[in-house]
């Protein structure tokens, strides 16, 4: 039995604007019937103001389909065309006090008909480039799709280094093996074996050859590529100093005591690492915090 | 019966039978005994285990009750099973079963496919039957082990194993059968049968979860799964579970006494909840081959909606059941059953098997057969290939999701 919070049963036994919407000037179809999943969305939008006057669904899905169905129409009822793209699939799920990692990708559709639905509104066509795999990583809800293309378009080789990159793994562990059969699939493509014992990130050069202020910059921008990935779960990261070899940052918003955040000071090291071109470690500021204590 | 609901999931698994756990209650508190040792504490209960394999071998028909051998549960067995005619026969490298199996067998046949086995997957027809000739031609000296479920555990869809096994025999390959369905809803007589190894599971017959057994035919070659102490004759090794041995035992006498029951009295309530709801509701099938299946087990694909909702909204009114929707497991696919038979994508994620047992009575049929057609209305009315009572027009084209 699914863990579903008392939202999304609400949602689900008592559902809000089921039906279509009549003279609808906005639709969205979308979802993957194979999947089980399909969601058309109805939106009568005032062409003055382009405000959403009414917003409809009709669901063929499971229980959280059809409650982040009702849980969108609710939500962006009233809203401007804009500010109604803005709202993620995190925010349907967080609307809905949270969903099980396996029924997330019910509220990818409910915003992605959405986007359908405006591209309707506005005349274009809208296109899906989302293509989901099955589910490998339960704690962090990562599918084999995302790790696959993680893995193609960053070379990586190790089970560390694919949880580094997209979470996977990171959690309870039970997923490593299937990562790494995700890993010997793509490396037996290059023509290469998996090897268990590789360390992650082997290919480290020498130093940067950049001036301090130069490397403090590149550090700022090698931050600012990271910052999406964090945004996108509340989360963000400062840099506080540089020491060095020693980078300390301080993890803000959602990060601050996730269980995660080794994993993601990890991603970061990993990240900034390849983008200087040299041996670095990532540290969190409370270090250098103890470190100037211990009188180092 | 209201507060606990009404339970038609009896192919997940089923009620531990009260007078079971009667006969299993001593086995935890005075008869603790370790039936290996050699004083009266050990005795009594290695006593009460010969017993117990004889019950078993009772319901199985085996000629020898040392063809008995209790293991954990019904994976074990197929795991024991096909590993050790692998292990015992290292230059036969194929293995044969069927796209239907339950991932007991199914996963291992992948997993082992990595090894280097290759794994013919007998497929099934759109009432889930199997082509016997190309069985038959896959039948060779590279064939370790033929595995074939006795009955499905979706759609109850019955498996002509005993003929199975004899064209195995003739091919000189081992045969073995899945048969925690069939084992206590049909007649089985081992003896007189060509099957080598059968896997049955407590659980699916009124006994507790944690128990089951490996039939295997005196004389066929075997390489145990876990070597140890000398408990099974070698075979098993670790300590019994004896209490639920004991209650296994129990179990198989008394769905050996209450066989016919099966026949007469879970079929005739079977039947009733499937003309009942097929009168009532439009646009759902039975799936399977209603014609040769376990007497227990009802599969019917409800149109345009989707499995999990109905569970969930059955679930509200008291009713357990279950569905081969792609939902209700976490995976994005519907049940490897539904779609081996071609059942199309908008009906294989409505299908809900609703199983009987012997403890459910007519008049909750009844209240089932109320319950289910304003569910389906309730979702009908939620779905984009529905409008006014009826599909709408050419679904297909009228609703064409993007990323379909």
């Amino acid at each position: 039995m699914w863990d579903y919070s008392e939202k999304v049963k609400e949602h689900f036994f008592d559902p809000r604007n089921a039906g279509a919407v009549e003279d609808a000037n906005g639709i969205g179809d979308v979802g993957s019937l194979s999947c089980g999943d399909a969601l058309r969305l109805t939106l009568k939008v005032d062409p003055e103001t382009d405000t959403i006057l009414e917003a409809g669904f009709q669901t063929f899905g499971c229980g959280s389909a059809i409650a982040s169905s009702s849980a969108l129409t609710e939500m962006i009822k009233g809203m401007h065309v804009d500010e109604a793209l803005k709202v993620s699939n995190q925010d349907i799920a967080d609307y809905l006090d949270g969903l099980p990692p396996e029924k997330m990708h019910c509220s990818v559709m409910g915003r992605e008909a959405l986007q359908a639905a405006v591209a309707n509104y506005r005349g274009e066509v809208w296109k899906d480039d989302h293509e989901e795999g099955a589910l490998v990583c339960k704690c962090f809800a990562v599918d084999e799709v995302m790790i696959e293309e993680t893995v193609r378009a960053n070379n990586l080789r190790t089970v560390e280094e694919v949880s580094n990159y997209t979470k996977a793994g990171g959690g309870c562990s039970s997923c490593h093996e299937g990562i790494e059969e995700i890993l010997t699939r793509i490396l037996a493509e290059k023509g290469e074996t998996f090897d268990p014992n590789a360390v992650a990130g082997e290919k480290k050069k020498g130093s940067s050859g950049l001036t301090n202020l130069q490397r403090i910059k590149r550090i700022e921008e090698l931050l600012a590529d990271i910052r999406p990935n964090l945004q996108r779960d509340h989360g963000d990261v400062e840099l506080i100093e540089v020491d060095g070899r020693n980078i300390y940052v301080k993890m803000t918003g959602a990060c601050a005591g996730c269980q995660m955040a080794a994993t993601t000071l990890g991603g970061i090291q990993q990240h900034l690492a390849e983008g200087l071109g040299e041996f670095i470690q990532v540290l969190p500021h409370e270090e250098l915090a103890r470190r100037a204590a211990m009188g180092a | 019966m209201d507060e606990k609901g009404i339970y038609l999931d009896n192919n997940a698994t089923t009620m531990v039978d009260p007078t079971v756990v009667e006969a299993m209650m001593p086995y935890f508190t005075e008869q603790f005994g370790n039936p290996s040792s050699m004083h009266q504490f050990g005795d009594k209960v290695g006593r009460a285990l010969k017993k117990a394999r004889q019950q078993v071998q009772a319901l199985l028909g085996a000629e020898h009750d040392s063809e008995i051998i209790f293991t954990s549960c019904g994976t074990e067995s197929d795991s024991t099973a096909i590993l050790s005619a692998l292990k015992a026969q290292p230059d036969r490298k194929e293995i044969i079963t069927t796209v239907v199996e339950h991932p007991a067998v199914l996963s291992l046949c992948e997993y082992l496919e990595k090894d280097g086995y290759t794994v013919h997957y007998l497929k099934v027809d759109a009432k889930g039957r199997l082509d016997m000739r190309e069985y038959q031609r896959l039948l060779s000296d590279n064939v370790a082990i033929v595995s074939v479920m006795w009955a499905n555990n979706e759609t109850g869809t019955l498996f002509p194993v005993q003929e199975m096994a004899s064209l195995a025999r003739s091919a000189g390959v081992m045969f073995h059968t899945d048969a925690v369905q069939a084992v206590g809803k049909l007649p089985i007589n081992l003896k007189d049968s060509d099957i080598d190894m059968l896997s049955l599971s407590g659980h699916k017959l009124h006994a507790p979860k944690g128990v089951g057994v490996l039939y295997l035919r005196r004389g066929v070659r075997f390489r145990p799964l876990l070597r140890g102490g000398h408990q099974e004759r070698g075979r098993r090794a670790g300590t019994e579970n004896a209490a639920s041995i004991v209650a296994l035992g129990k179990a198989c006498e008394m769905a050996m006494a209450s066989m016919t029951i099966e026949k007469t009295n879970v079929k005739a309530m079977r039947d009733r909840l499937e003309k009942g709801i097929l009168e009532k509701v439009s646009h759902c099938f039975v799936t399977g081959d209603p014609g040769n299946r376990l007497p227990n087990t009802c599969n019917i694909a409800f149109e345009y909606i989707e499995g999990e909702a109905i569970l969930l909204l059955l679930n509200k009114m008291g009713i357990a059941a279950s569905s081969g929707s792609a939902c209700t497991s976490g995976s994005l696919e519907p049940s490897h059953v539904m779609r081996a038979m071609d059942i199309p994508f908008t009906a294989a994620h409505g299908s809900v098997r609703f199983s009987f047992s012997r403890f459910n009575t007519m008049e909750e049929v009844e209240r089932v057969i109320e319950a289910v057609p304003p569910i389906v209305e309730k979702l009908r009315k939620l779905s984009p290939y529905w409008a006014n009572g009826k599909p709408v027009e050419d679904p297909e084209k009228a609703f064409a999701p993007a990323y379909a």
